[in-house]
């Protein structure tokens, strides 16, 4: 294998990684405001207790988000020199922006959110939860500005430095607004949030199933439904408009998503097969004329299709249309499955159905699905370019690093990163088997926990 | 002043931030495994327990600035010196995830594998950005197309490896000043015991390193020959590093701690001098050499980037701030301890 092909693989199996962590710590932050807010709001020693023990399991994954975070930021350069060259001028502020603005903000407050319980004041610590929640989608902000402009590149200009081009930046707002960024980030950080919001429905229907930490488990269960549902629901908003937005900027990735070879109007399959070579798709169900539809709101409408395309500017069809359709039934099903929840909980059934609960507990592994599944035809619908229209990723890897150094780097990352997911499993489950701490039914801890935060003012 | 000289100086702060914060946190790990009870292992990790992480985003963010200020030498660097930043991130991620997982289990085999883990990390990172440093001073082969000629080995010159270890040196030495102004009692005069050793270690490797570059790399010392004021950077630094165990020995360690800090802030000065307006030297063909001109980004972006830098390093500043004073004081352990 050559160290393109490899380069290519490590980049992909180093960032699905990473991005297990950031959304639930994304998701699970924002719950932690709603959860601590309650708190101080009621002052019941309930709400403490759910607030503690989630706090407990963001920091494990945040630990696991920047362990992995660092190999990202590191990669550019040690896999892409020549993409870094190339965009650099553009790209590096986004990512130097999002240490400078993001980083620094959540670190910091994250030492107050998980270790500052009885150092600093209620309110201060409150107010740190609601900064290291702001800070981690802030950091969504800057890396999705980054790869959608890699995705619709806009306000730059092509430089050419001897022979060798770079994109330089003509216009920074029109950079960070690129065509398709905020559709883009409103997406992935619904995204987030439906990670963070099934943790916390998945872990409290197993506390109900199994009869423990019960009222603990409710009453966790109940906010993250309401995230769930309005997740669910915006994402289904924002993943439509991302799909418009396609159809304008990158027509080829929009093709592949439904298998579009000829331009005309266009079906919509619910599943099906491509078969590249015959350029139509098996064993498919679809409604006529309805992607037409609902680009144009007309279904006849001609839509472009792949045959518009050198043989060379497609991307791979097969896997950009199954894993686009996998995370749009999954987004269909959670929509089905949060809406089922509240409808359940309103009517006091669903604590009571077994199989409910059994369906919630698995349920966490969708929106992480879903989320891989989402990267997975965006990023691959971006090929063959690594810039979209202005860098082929063949020609930007590391022309000085050899195959066989990329192969020992990637064989190390996969033996390192099993090992670490096994421990974070192990803990995450030992975690959750152990439950809350604080199950004794004294007082809320936080008349006590002022007047220690008064002494130490005083000391 | 000149855009790219200010980019320049600003990834040179981001370093030196990053050396004097992590630099502490590295030398605590390095000393880690010299502590022996559950307990007091416990307290050297919380000593750096709650600012750790955000001392480590000082490399990432200089990491980001180099990218986007100096994209060429982010490019270069990072390719050409693969295997090495490879090494480096296995190592940061055994750290990151050390510090986390150790004090997860009871069991006594799990938390000594993890303090090895953290200590080994500890040190082999300090190494492995020395020689990187030391690299840079040597200056590495590069073509015409701005990339790397070397392979991995080119990297293990003795006086790089020198570099290395006296990076190790000057963060143990660091890192047990610190550590003497977060513990108490027994524990507290015996890592006394240890600041002495560590001081000791260090100005050896200091002299060392400091003769073999005035022989050996006679250019880092051009621009104090040009401008004899500059002196003044080495003869603070010395003093600096002689005020260091007369504080100790007075007993005011926060002081000795502010001096050693102010001592990796000049030694990093010293070392931007030494090889400015260079960011990589080449050797041979110094003709291909990156500098702050020819490896930076537009004007352009320098500006907007400063702009950034300057609405956010004032919030980076309070943060750090706080953060410490929140934690100032001896390490207390309680239940949300590591
Ligand atoms: C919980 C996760 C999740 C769920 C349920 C969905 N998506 Fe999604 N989707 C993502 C998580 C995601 C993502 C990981 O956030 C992506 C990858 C890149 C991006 O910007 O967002 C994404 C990308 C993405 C794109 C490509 C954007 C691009 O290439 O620029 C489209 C068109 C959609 N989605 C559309 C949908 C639709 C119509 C859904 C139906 C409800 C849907 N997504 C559910
Ligand atoms: C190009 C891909 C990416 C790079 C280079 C990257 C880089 C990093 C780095 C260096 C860290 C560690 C920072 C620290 O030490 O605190 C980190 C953590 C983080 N990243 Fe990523 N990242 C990438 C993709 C993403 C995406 C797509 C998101 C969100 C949508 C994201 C959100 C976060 C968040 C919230 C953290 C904080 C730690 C955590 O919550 O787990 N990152 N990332
Ligand atoms: C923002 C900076 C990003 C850059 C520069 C980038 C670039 C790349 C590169 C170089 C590859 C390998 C070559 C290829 O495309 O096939 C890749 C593939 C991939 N990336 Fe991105 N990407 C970015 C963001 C992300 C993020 C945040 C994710 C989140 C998980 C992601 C998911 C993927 C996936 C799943 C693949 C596999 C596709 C394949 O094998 O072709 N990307 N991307």
């Amino acid at each position: 294998m050559d160290t393109e092909l490899l380069s290519r693989i490590q980049f992909a199996f180093t960032i699905a990684f990473h991005y297990i962590y950031p959304p639930l710590s994304i998701g699970l932050g924002v719950l932690l405001v709603v959860m601590e807010g309650m708190y101080l709001k009621t002052k019941q020693k309930i709400y403490e207790n759910i607030t503690r023990f989630w706090i407990k399991v963001f920091a494990l994954i945040f630990a696991m988000g920047v362990a992995t975070g660092i190999v990202m930021e590191f990669e550019f350069g040690t896999n892409w020199a020549v993409y870094s060259r190339f965009v650099g001028d553009v790209f590096g502020s986004a990512l130097a922006a999002e240490g400078v603005f993001a980083f620094f903000l959540e670190s910091g407050f994250l030492a107050i959110l998980v270790f500052g319980w009885n150092k600093v004041s209620p309110k201060l610590h409150f107010f740190s939860t609601i900064m290291v929640s702001f800070g981690s989608m802030l950091s969504a902000v800057w890396i999705v500005v980054a790869n959608s402009w890699q995705q619709t590149p806009a306000g730059y200009h092509l430089q050419n430095n001897g022979g060798v081009f770079r994109a330089e930046i003509t216009d920074f707002w029109a950079m960070v607004f690129n065509p398709s960024s905020v559709d883009r980030l409103l997406h992935t950080l619904s995204g987030a949030w439906l990670a963070g919001a099934f943790l916390v429905i998945s872990v409290s229907a197993f506390y109900i199933l199994k009869n423990k930490h019960v009222d603990f488990g409710k009453k966790s269960m109940k906010i993250a439904i309401a995230l769930a549902v309005f997740a669910s629901l915006f994402q289904l908003f924002t993943g439509h408009h991302s799909a418009s937005g396609i159809s304008v900027n990158q027509p080829a990735k929009l093709a592949a998503f439904e298998g579009h070879f000829e331009t005309g109007p266009a079906p919509l399959y619910l599943f099906g097969w491509v078969n590249e070579n015959e350029q139509k798709v098996n064993f498919g169900i679809a409604v006529p004329g309805m992607l037409s539809y609902l680009i144009y709101g007309d279904s006849q409408k001609p839509v472009t299709g792949l045959n518009e395309f050198k043989p060379e500017d497609r991307p791979p069809v097969n896997i950009v249309f199954q894993s686009y359709h996998l995370m749009v039934a999954i987004g269909f099903a959670l929509i089905g499955i949060s809406l089922l929840s509240l409808l359940l909980l309103r009517k006091e059934r669903l604590f009571k159905s077994g199989l409910i609960l059994k369906l919630l507990v698995v349920s966490v592994l969708l929106p992480q699905a879903a989320n891989q599944l989402g990267w997975i035809s965006a990023e691959v619908g971006r090929q063959p370019w690594i810039v979209y229209n202005l860098l082929r990723t063949k020609d930007a890897y590391s022309k000085t690093v050899s195959s066989g150094e990329v192969l020992f780097s990637l064989i190390l990352f996969t033996l390192i990163y099993a090992l670490l997911f096994v421990l974070f499993l192990y803990l995450l489950d030992r975690k959750i088997k152990h439950g809350p701490e604080y199950t004794d039914d004294g007082d809320s801890v936080y008349a006590e926990q002022k007047l220690i935060f008064e002494k130490n003012k005083q000391g | 002043m000149e855009l790219n000289i200010v980019w320049f100086g600003l990834v040179g702060v981001l370093l030196a931030g990053y050396a004097v914060l992590d630099g502490f946190d590295l030398g605590v790990g390095a000393l880690h495994l010299l502590t022996k009870t559950d307990t007091e292992r416990r307290i050297t990790l919380n000593s750096i327990g709650p600012v750790w992480d955000g001392n480590e985003v000082w490399l990432v963010t200089a990491g980001g600035a180099l990218f986007a200020a100096f994209p060429d030498v982010y490019a270069t660097v990072f390719s050409g010196f693969y295997t090495a930043f490879m090494l480096l991130l296995f190592v940061l991620i055994f750290r990151a995830v050390a510090i986390e997982f150790r004090s997860k289990q009871e069991n006594p085999r799990w938390r000594s594998a993890w303090d090895v883990a953290f200590s080994v990390s500890s040190v082999v990172i300090a190494l492995l950005m020395g020689v990187a440093l030391g690299n840079i001073i040597t200056g590495i082969p590069l073509n015409q197309s701005k990339e790397f000629t070397g392979n991995f080995l080119t990297l293990l010159n003795p006086y790089s490896l020198l570099v290395g270890i006296t990076t190790v040196a000057l963060f143990m030495m660091h890192g047990s000043i610190y550590l003497v102004l977060k513990t108490e009692g027994e524990l507290q005069i015996k890592i006394r015991s240890w600041v002495n050793n560590a001081i000791i270690f260090f100005v050896i490797c200091f002299v060392t390193t400091t003769m073999s570059t005035l022989i050996y790399y006679p250019s880092m010392a051009a621009h104090f020959k040009d401008y004899p004021a500059l002196f003044l950077i080495a003869v603070l630094n010395m003093l600096a590093i002689a005020n260091i165990p007369r504080e100790i020995h007075k007993g005011s360690e926060f002081r000795a701690f502010l001096s050693s800090s102010s001592s990796i802030v000049l030694l990093m000065l010293l070392f931007a001098v030494g090889i400015f307006p260079n960011i990589v030297p080449s050797d041979p063909s110094p003709e291909y050499s990156l500098t702050i001109y020819n490896a930076a980004s537009s004007q352009k972006t320098l500006m907007i980037m400063l702009i950034v830098a300057l609405i956010g390093m004032p919030f980076v500043v309070a943060y750090t701030v706080i953060i410490h004073k929140v934690y100032k004081g001896k390490v207390r352990l309680d239940e949300s301890s590591y």
